[in-house]
């Protein structure tokens, strides 16, 4: 199977050891993306929409961090934010020990290559007048890194690394299924020996039986490439399957951050208990008498409520909650938690 | 094991049939005509729904599951699509050979439907009391007033704050699970035998979608509407069904108590759904994850279905008597029918 891999991992990138696994290949601090938002027609006044309102989180070399939220919540667009697809407003994030925030679009192309990304939808994130070998190859011609035949042959291990049959590369997108379509992303974003690949929503549009082949792929994959993943999604048990640690967001801030266990089994905010207890589980005996009910919806980022935002919700908040944002404090066992009450 | 051929037989659980049967779908074909050929997106499909139940039908897209319950409701554009055969049975009448101007009576009235994506099933230019009211009118002769009247009601029903208010307002106005709970207020306001629900929480956030659910199990109690649940989600499928039924491919291939379709699948593909979920409940308490099981393979085109059994190229248990021909129903228990060769042979643990 060796002979296949694209190249060897770079994780350590600057002539790092084992030791080196200390320092996180991803640190991002106080990240901010706010949209202004032009209230009404004749209004000066620009309104700003903080789409991820200060996070702040690292991932270790080889780890998978979950980011889960609902719609609206900020996952998608701090996932952008990291690789700077979308600027972000304010922060620092340092990749590999560098910070990437001030660069310049050339400078910032190094960085590009060692952090890929993976989409939801495999129908509109592939080009459709491409076909499968140009898009996988594509790194390969930007990056300069080989041509000709040795292109070729490097595109069909990665095609077969990822599980689809090398003689499909000279297909068009539209002639896979979506989760073949999943592969090719897939296999796309390993072309350029990534350190991290943010994953956002990568199986959400995937049948359930489908979903499952890309859940094992990914994880295959970062065994063996000792990759790390930004694992966004909004379904629990999948994010849960995957990650180490997770980090659950509302409304643009980290509520909650501990690893996957401890998330699962005693979870300190309130949000992150409602959530759980939302899922449905597939099993008619499993007894249900925990489920919280949460009323009403999650307010809109454009009017957040003052205080903690979950406070409109929460079946716990008290006057203090209504004012004073919670600030995210460590609790015991690297177990982060943003509420004044727990 | 030999004897179990016996057994087989086309029958689909007699004992459940006692609970009045409000609705019965008897081997309905719906065909469509495409460029690539004849599509047979369901296909000699039957199941039915007692009065008050809930009864999920599960599958992943394509299977036919939607499909069938357009048919239903005569909801398929004709052309391309076709209801090839079959019947359809509501309170024992066949809705293939009703006219049109009868269906008009029965839909919305008698059964109704809800969608997944309340946004494109809301019409953005009425109030919701327009929407609402509409039907009221329509179905049950009231008057403008007392449809308002009747409307504000329904919503106070599905538990709308502030309905009087949101009876003059659009449905941009509203939230997703807003917009759900509208769609519902509407579709029991003629309070309906059956409501199908396709997909109905699939577009929500889980904790809307655990408002939505609780909301549905409530109603029914209340009201005792009969549920079609279609959905992908096996999760769902298991809070709020009694019975299910499996599609694959444009047929059943499993009906069960939905304690025996958890708890004693006997089709490959059943038992394989259920293992490829990741669960909640399981896995963050293993200290590294196991693989999830997967289903080899994709789900075969519609245009090319294969000779024997559809799934027979995805099955781990597939052999020569698979792939020539298609299984016949194999009754396990009364109420539980696989369409497998080995559904006696076969025990999975989900």
């Amino acid at each position: 199977m060796s002979q296949h891999a694209p190249q060897e991992p770079q994780s350590q990138a600057s002539g790092g050891t084992a030791e080196e696994s200390a320092r996180p290949l991803l640190e991002v601090t106080d990240l901010v993306k706010s949209f202004p938002l032009q209230k009404g027609l004749f209004s000066r006044r620009e309104t700003l929409v903080k789409a991820v309102d200060g996070i702040s989180l690292y991932i270790q070399p080889g780890e998978t961090l979950g980011l889960v939220g609902e719609s609206g919540c900020g996952k998608s667009t701090a996932g952008k934010s990291i690789l700077r697809l979308i600027e972000p407003t304010s922060g620092s994030i340092r990749f590999e020990g560098s910070e990437i925030t001030g660069l310049s679009r050339t400078e910032m192309r190094r960085y590009r290559q060692r952090m890929q990304i993976i989409f939801q939808d495999p129908y509109s994130s592939l080009n459709p007048r491409m076909t499968a070998e140009a898009i996988v190859g594509e790194p390969f011609v930007i990056n300069g890194t080989s041509r000709g035949r040795e292109r070729q042959q490097r595109v069909a291990s990665l095609f077969e690394r990822v599980g689809l049959r090398p003689d499909t590369m000279g297909k068009y997108p539209h002639e896979f299924s979506g989760g073949q379509r999943q592969r090719i992303g897939i296999a796309r974003a390993l072309a350029s020996m990534p350190g991290l690949i943010i994953c956002d929503e990568p199986v959400s549009a995937l049948d359930v039986s489908i979903q499952a082949q890309v859940i094992n792929l990914l994880m295959d994959l970062q065994a063996e490439y000792r990759m790390s993943y930004l694992f966004i999604a909004h379904d629990l048990a999948v994010v849960e399957h995957i990650s180490d640690r997770i980090a659950v967001m509302y409304l643009g801030r980290i509520v909650e951050l501990t690893d996957k266990r401890t998330l699962f089994t005693n979870p300190l905010h309130p949000y992150t208990e409602a959530l759980l207890s939302a899922v449905p589980i597939p099993d008619p005996a499993a007894g249900r008498e925990r489920r919280i009910i949460l009323r009403g919806d999650v307010p809109s980022p454009i009017d957040p409520p003052p205080g903690c935002h979950f406070s409109t919700r929460c079946p716990e908040a008290t006057g203090v909650c209504r004012v004073e944002t919670p600030v995210l404090t460590e609790r015991f066992g690297g177990h982060q938690v943003a509420c004044h009450l727990r | 094991m030999e004897n179990s051929n016996a057994a087989r037989t086309d029958n689909s659980g007699e004992t459940l049939r006692q609970s009045e049967c409000v609705l019965s779908l008897e081997d309905l074909k719906t065909h469509f005509i495409t460029r690539e050929g004849l599509v047979k997106a369901v296909d000699e499909v039957s199941y039915h729904l007692d009065r008050g139940e809930t009864l999920g039908v599960v599958g992943e897209s394509g299977c036919g599951k939607s499909v069938a319950a357009l048919s239903i409701l005569r909801l398929i554009p004709q052309p391309p699509g076709k209801i090839a055969g079959g019947k359809i049975l509501f309170k024992g009448r066949n809705i293939l050979s009703l006219a049109e101007r009868e269906m008009q009576a029965l839909r919305g009235n008698d059964i109704s439907m809800i969608f997944q994506e309340p946004m494109t099933s809301l019409n953005p230019v009425l109030t919701i009391g327009q929407q609402i009211s509409e039907s009221i009118r329509l179905h049950m002769g009231y008057s403008r007033k007392d449809a308002l009247d009747r409307a504000a009601e329904m919503l106070t029903l599905v538990k709308i704050p502030e309905p009087l208010r949101r009876l003059r307002e659009y449905p941009h106005h509203l939230s997703g699970g807003m917009r759900q709970r509208v769609m519902i207020a509407m579709a029991l306001s003629c309070e309906p035998l059956v409501l199908i629900a396709d997909e109905p929480t699939t577009a929500l956030d889980v904790t809307i979608q655990a408002q939505i659910l609780e909301l549905m199990v409530e109603l029914k109690e209340k009201l005792g509407t009969a549920i079609l649940m279609i959905t992908h989600d096996l999760g769902v499928i298991a809070e709020t069904a009694r019975r299910v039924v499996v599609m694959y491919a444009g047929r059943v291939v499993e009906e069960a108590p939905v304690d025996m379709l958890f708890g004693d699948p006997r089709h490959p593909y059943t038992m394989g759904l259920l293992a490829s979920v990741p669960r909640l409940d399981r896995s963050a308490l293993a200290a590294r994850p196991a693989r999830l099981s997967e289903i080899k393979g994709i789900v075969p085109s519609l245009h090319e279905l294969p000779k024997g059994c559809f799934f027979a190229p995805r099955c781990p248990h597939a052999d020569a008597r698979c792939h020539s021909g298609y299984p016949l129903w194999d009754q396990i228990r009364p109420g539980h029918k696989v369409a497998c060769w080995y559904s006696r042979q076969i025990k999975g643990e989900a």
